[in-house]
């Protein structure tokens, strides 16, 4: 009888390792491969806008403390998640977003359609003390973010990476990033009008943390939780079609 | 023998060679990235670098080793690195209780600082225990398991090295970056780029060590273990390296932006975190599992056919379920579906494994009753063969509506991390560690007995304390009242979460105190080891007694 043809595999390291790798690639070529090409995985909407520079710090505070670990931005196509968070998601919702914060655990509810919910002033307290304004939150305080500066002065280079990987920012919010940053949390500086001409009318420009001094990551992070799923009314109008 | 003095002169200098090379590289990183945090990791790097060059030269101008260290396995790197793993495990499993005890009760925290908060402290207790502990332990193991199945020593003594501090001072800087804020937000894949093209560097080399040893191997076959040995290193680095694709802010900046987003990052992302599931925390330890668990109930393994159908299983259907962790999202449906299917599938391959670690252990049934290391791995084949069970169940769309962003989710990678990984690691570690010293047995066969119970006790008070709490979370979302509105809201569900809170954190720390007791044990037995070879005892231990493999039996 001719010898099991493993037994012969398994005397041929290269050949093994190639073997490997073969049959361990056709799972994701299949999967993954195609969505980067199938055009329907992502629906186009005219109308969905760019974090402005604010918001992307702001983002990237909430990366850093973790905040993805127990908040998911990822409404499913459930009756229930619908009607206790809002619209579910759609993918183009997400289309700028590098890296993804979908999350994958609840121990907070999802924020996905968070913006606009609370006041400034709320998140602003929520943040300082969960427990001033929800007793019986478990969520960590946040004091050092009314504390610490927003770090402004890399965040052209920020938009500019953001651009490498396929944000569509122009040269122009480039090169205006650290003031629009400022304008965006000072409406009453002549750099706030910059901010909405180039990121449109529709942009949150506040006092988000309630001081105009300085920009502190309070104003920022505030600045990105207000506008989550704002970005565009796709959602809320494939709804109101329904 | 000091472990530098056992180089070779040359390896001495590539090592300080290469250790200069690491130092300048900490140097720019220190000078480029001023005013951002990636110069403290710069300056960790260099001081690492400076003082493993200093201790490399205490024995630079010592004699060349001996010949003869040629006709012995090279075991000096896995002694360390078994140390090294459970120093991880112990830190990890305590911020892992730490962390558990915030969610019970969140101002504990004892200082209102960045680095001391929950988000941050949260990945430290999963990279601690996954790459800290686990890495190490598969590094070490398989440096062992590759020598004994090839009768070959390591190519040579420099590499191993490199792979071990390497990987370390890759963990060192993934456990520090979280502290003073850096992440890359992908759920075990945190680190940053530089990071994660270090650990590139390391893994090469690791992989190098592996095929240069198969190819010196005096056994025609290449055993099982190494296959999923192997499996491991390989779609690891296809996984971490996709995944990880980012652009940097700047060569200054430690942070980055991923090359995907929306949902083809997402897809990439739990293809990625999945098969971390399957092929670091699953295949290295069945590697694990394939040579310590018969070597120990000195039984063949039960099937070698039923071997290659679990592996081959393993290693094309795994990469397919990925998917499963996107259920109902903007992740088009053919997808999931494709995920969902192949999850199911994957029971099979899964419980071969699981039964044919359990029927090798026909004829050592005995053996399991009185020996507590043989119980961690036949504990550690029942829990691999529950929670397979348990994710494939779970990844049913209509079970995942329900389980999805619970603490159920939590309980089943538990389930897994505790009942699985961290059973076969400790008890290869036990039947590991008297051989690497060569010793008889354990210092204290009684403690391996008290760890076992631990141990099991913690997986199952933590287990079923997640089961309840993300099975009453999931229900509480999605239940109506009569008038047809929600019944609870978020901060009723939160609140019933408490007592099992409560009950998670006792239970990690009923699985904490096991590993601080092994690692007690460990020490222990390394200072009889000391203490004997002072004596001139245990030379007459021969250091090929466990040479002859076990070979898969038909």
């Amino acid at each position: 009888m001719k010898e099991f043809f493993h037994r012969k595999l398994e005397r041929n390291a290269i050949g093994f390792v190639l073997a490997i790798v073969g049959v361990a690639s056709i799972g994701g070529l299949v999967e993954i491969a195609p969505l980067f090409t199938i055009h329907e995985t992502v629906e186009t909407t005219p109308d969905m806008r760019l974090y402005t520079p604010l918001e992307l710090a702001g983002r990237n505070i909430y990366i850093r403390e973790g905040c993805y670990a127990c908040h998911s931005q990822m409404i499913r196509t459930l009756r229930d998640e619908v009607e206790r968070y809002g619209p579910y998601s759609l993918a183009v919702e997400s289309q700028y977003d590098h890296p993804m914060l979908w999350g994958s655990k609840r121990t907070g509810p999802d924020l996905a359609r968070l913006g606009d919910k609370y006041s400034d002033a709320w998140h602003v307290a929520h943040l300082i003390n969960p427990r001033d304004v929800v007793p019986e939150s478990v969520m960590p305080r946040y004091g050092w973010l009314q504390r610490n500066a927003l770090r402004l002065d890399d965040l052209g280079e920020h938009l500019a990476a953001q651009r490498a990987v396929g944000v569509p920012y122009t040269d122009e919010m480039i090169g205006n990033a650290v003031a629009d940053a400022r304008g965006q949390a000072n409406p009453d500086s002549n750099e706030a009008g910059g901010v909405t001409e180039r990121y449109g009318e529709a942009t949150n420009v506040r006092a988000f943390d309630g001081r105009t001094d300085v920009v502190t990551e309070m104003d920022a992070l505030v600045a990105y939780l207000q506008v989550l799923g704002r970005l565009t009314t796709a959602a809320q109008q494939q709804t109101a079609g329904r | 023998m000091s472990v530098v003095s056992g180089l070779t002169v040359s390896e001495r200098h590539l090592a300080l060679f290469v250790l200069g090379l690491l130092a300048l590289a900490g140097l720019a990183m220190a000078v480029g990235g001023r005013g951002d945090p990636l110069a403290v990791h710069g300056f960790i790097i260099l001081a690492v670098s400076l003082g493993l060059g200093f201790f490399v030269m205490s024995a630079l101008f010592a004699p060349e080793p001996p010949a003869s260290r040629l006709a012995e396995y090279y075991d000096d790197p896995i002694r360390v690195g078994i140390v090294l793993s459970l120093a991880w495990a112990v830190v990890g499993m305590f911020v892992g209780v730490w962390v558990a005890a915030l969610l019970a009760w969140p101002e504990l925290t004892f200082v209102d600082s960045a680095w001391a908060s929950f988000g941050r402290l949260r990945p430290v207790h999963t990279s601690g225990v996954i790459f800290g502990f686990g890495g190490n332990a598969l590094i070490a193991t398989s440096l062992h398991v590759l020598q004994r199945t090839c009768r070959a020593r390591l190519p040579d003594q420099f590499s191993p090295w490199f792979v071990l501090i390497g990987y370390n001072l890759f963990c060192i800087v993934a456990a520090s970056g979280y502290l003073i804020g850096l992440t890359q937000s992908k759920e075990y894949a945190e680190p940053e780029w530089y990071a994660d093209i270090w650990l590139v560097i390391v893994w090469v080399v690791y992989f190098l060590i592996y095929l240069r040893t198969l190819q010196r191997r005096k056994e025609p076959h290449i055993y099982v273990a190494n296959w999923y040995y192997m499996a491991f290193i390989l779609v690891v680095a296809v996984l971490h390296i996709v995944n990880n694709l980012a652009v940097p802010v700047s060569f200054g900046h430690a942070k980055s932006y991923s090359l995907f987003s929306g949902v083809q990052d997402a897809m990439t992302q739990w293809w990625y975190g999945h098969n971390a599931v399957a092929f670091f925390l699953t295949a290295g330890f069945l590697g694990m599992m394939y040579y310590y668990l018969p070597k120990r109930a000195e039984r063949p393994i039960f099937s070698y056919r039923l071997s290659i159908i679990s592996f081959w299983g393993i290693t094309f259907m795994y990469m397919w379920a990925g998917a499963h962790h996107l259920h109902y999202t903007a992740l088009p449906q053919w997808v999931q579906t494709l995920g969902m299917t192949f999850s199911i599938v994957l029971l099979v391959p899964s419980w071969a494994s699981a039964g044919n670690a359990l029927a090798t252990l026909n004829g050592a049934w005995d053996r399991v009753r009185t020996d507590a290391t043989l119980r961690f791995m036949m504990v550690a084949a029942v829990f691999y063969g529950l929670s397979t069970f348990e994710g494939s169940f779970m990844a049913i769309r209509a079970v995942n509506s329900l389980s999805h962003y619970t603490d159920w989710t939590v309980g089943h990678v538990h389930a897994g991390a505790l009942g699985w990984v961290a059973m076969i690691t400790f008890g290869s570690l036990y039947a590991l560690v008297p051989w690497m010293w060569k010793q008889e047995r354990m210092y204290s066969p009684k403690l391996i007995e008290v760890h076992f119970w631990l141990a099991l006790a913690g997986t199952i008070v933590y287990v079923f304390a997640m089961w309840n709490s993300g099975i009453i979370q999931g229900l509480m979302w999605r239940t109506y009242n009569d008038s047809g509105t929600l019944a609870y809201s978020f901060i009723d569900s939160l609140v019933a979460m408490h007592p099992y809170y409560i009950a998670r954190a006792f239970g990690g720390l009923l699985f904490l105190s096991g590993a601080v007791v092994c690692s007690y044990n460990v020490w222990m037995t390394i200072r009889m080891a000391r203490i004997g070879r002072a004596a001139g005892a245990g030379t007459d231990v021969p250091l090929h007694g466990e040479a002859d493999a076990v070979q898969a039996g038909e």
